[in-house]
């Protein structure tokens, strides 16, 4: 019954959050207000706060959000092992890393397209890294272990170039990468991001079974006719190309990977593959609604959104880890 | 018909010989035991025959066809294989884990068409799982669970089964049930491939039994033919003497 309305409801929902993302900021302004923008009527002023500030703000939230969710659903699908997410394994670090590198270096100045294509440089490695290492051990502690290497390395790489850097505004340009924020996105940087989000959570979607398959480990889903190393490459690429392009578009921001799987599970009877669209809205959502709060929130420097999703976040991903039953590893 | 043949097959791991020039055949209607020793390759030869590993020499076949180049589709379609039982990474119900006999003929789980819930159904039932079918397997018993595994096998209702120790970890009356559902297949029809270790219920259900020893078949005939206290002593090294039409084995050599 909940698995029926779980979709249309994350639907209904995050439309919600997103026209109230609309209405709510420094200056609020009334439901019909905005209702009129954004179907065309009303002032200019009016249309240009909902259209060219607060509608492609909420929906760059939104956007992070279900890249992340749904490649973390599949993620942990594919090493079946609730923990894994970008964030936690390394990925959104590496693609904030080279998405960071490439602004250093003004290669971002040739062309707009460097910083989609270099988070995903970033993020397509890891995932690389992650895969091979996962064909080589069966533990799956030794994985996440070596996410949090590739996290510390990018993290550490990362204070180098900041150390480096020649001016407070880069400075403060990396910041914003590393902690993550979707504030002052347009919708160029959006269509932008858009493709590489899509295509990746197609292919995600497109090899869903197989992650159902995993459910019975390797050996067996091999057994009922799965290709391995064919699952593997896709999922890799799929969650690659999600993630870089949300990282291009707000940063890293972490953990909200991991918290929207785990809620959707119980619900879509713990499938791996009929996890990930409703994984992807409710991260989605989360984003949003987290975004509304950081708009709000008096305070003199607004917080980073990644931030407030590190926050919550992180007490989550350790109880998640306390709840996990001995054995599986 | 469909047979699966192994002509010669040897497997390495690296510079050790896994599998040494093994042939057997497998057709309908056969229960075939597979006993040796720890370590003897039992494992390495289903997986070889398979296709799931490369050959280093020899062939496996499957009507014909090089296992290693078919599709994992296809050879699933004609071999339900059931590997050495590992924990589920999920706590899924048991419908949906015996849905997923029917991955090789496409079906997505929550969305069966026709033919595959037909199948799923009738798995379910002849496992005597009905009252089961809800639950998360997270809740069952070894022995429960080792029936859901047998149940996934069944639904892809291939012509073949293989399973590697299906029985391991189970008291005496789970392991009778498990082999009888087996039996139960290869009576309408199946062929069946099975790895023990209890050497008296592989002679009680195996029609042929393929003896090995580091990783060479050492013998392959029905049990009363190839069942000795010499052969107990020479593949398990174990003292064994029979008493009346079943054997006892009195410790290790």
């Amino acid at each position: 019954m909940v698995e029926r309305w779980l979709v249309p409801g994350l639907v209904a929902l995050s439309a919600l959050a997103i026209f109230a993302a609309c209405l709510l900021g420094s200056t609020p302004m009334p439901a019909d207000r905005v209702l009129a923008a954004l179907v065309g009527g009303a002032d200019a002023s009016d249309r240009l706060v909902v259209w060219s500030i607060r509608l492609p703000r909420a929906l760059a939230a939104f956007l992070t959000g279900a890249a992340l969710g749904i490649s973390g659903a599949a993620l942990q699908g594919l090493l079946r092992n609730p923990l894994a997410e970008p964030g936690v394994l390394g990925v959104s670090a590496s693609a904030s890393l080279t998405a960071t590198f490439a602004l250093y270096f003004g290669l971002v100045a040739l062309n707009p397209w460097v910083l989609p294509f270099a988070a995903i440089a970033g993020a397509l490695l890891a995932t690389t890294v992650l895969a091979f290492a996962a064909t080589r051990t069966q533990s799956v502690v030794t994985l996440i272990l070596i996410g949090v290497g590739l996290s510390s390395f990018s993290g550490a790489l990362m204070s180098l170039l900041m150390n480096l850097a020649p001016n407070p505004f880069s400075l403060a340009d990396m910041i914003n990468w590393m902690l993550g924020s979707v504030a002052n996105r347009s919708f160029d940087e959006i269509t932008l991001v858009l493709p590489f989000i899509l295509g990746g959570a197609a292919l995600l979607l497109a090899t869903r079974r197989g992650l159902s398959a995993l459910t019975l480990g390797e050996e067996a889903a091999s057994g009922i006719g799965l290709n391995l190393q064919r699952q593997r490459i896709w999922t890799v690429l799929g969650a690659g190309l999600a993630t870089g392009g949300s990282v291009a578009l707000a940063g890293a921001i972490g953990f909200v990977g991991i918290v929207a799987p785990h809620v959707v599970r119980p619900f879509v009877r713990h499938d791996p593959a009929r996890s990930l669209i409703p994984s992807a809205l409710l991260a989605g959502l989360i984003l949003v609604v987290a975004d509304i709060f950081v708009r709000i929130l008096p305070s003199t420097n607004e917080l980073k959104l990644g931030v407030v999703a590190a926050l919550i976040g992180a007490p989550a991903f350790v109880w998640i880890a306390m709840q996990r039953r001995a054995g599986y590893d | 018909m469909t047979d699966l043949v192994a002509t010669d097959l040897t497997l390495k791991a690296g510079d050790v010989t896994l599998v040494d020039s093994a042939s057997f055949q497998l057709s309908p209607g056969e229960l075939v035991i597979l006993l040796g020793p720890n370590g003897a390759g039992k494992t390495s030869l289903i997986r070889g025959a398979l296709g799931l590993e490369a050959p280093a020499s020899g062939t496996a076949a499957l009507n014909g066809q090089d296992t290693h180049r078919l599709s994992p589709m296809a050879r699933a379609q004609q071999i339900a294989y059931l590997p050495q039982i590992r924990p589920l990474a999920w706590p899924n119900q048991v419908h949906d884990v015996v849905s997923l006999g029917r991955f090789s003929h496409g079906a997505a789980l929550g969305r069966l068409s026709g033919p595959d819930a037909a199948a799923v159904d009738r798995a379910i039932v002849d496992c005597d799982l009905t009252h089961l079918a809800d639950r998360a397997t997270d809740s069952l018993s070894g022995g429960e669970l080792a029936r859901v595994h047998c149940a996934r096998a069944f639904a892809t209702q291939a012509p073949l089964l293989v399973a590697d120790e299906p029985t391991a970890a189970l008291d005496p009356r789970h392991q009778f049930r498990i082999l009888d559902l087996i039996k139960s297949y290869v009576d309408k029809g199946g062929g069946a491939l099975l790895v023990l270790h209890d050497v008296n219920l592989a002679a009680r259900y195996a029609t042929r039994l393929i003896w090995m020893k580091d990783g060479r078949i050492v013998a392959d005939g029905p049990p009363a033919e190839t069942l000795t206290p010499e052969r107990l002593s020479e593949v398990y090294r174990v003292a064994a003497r029979m008493e009346g039409d079943r054997i006892v084995m009195d410790g290790a050599l």
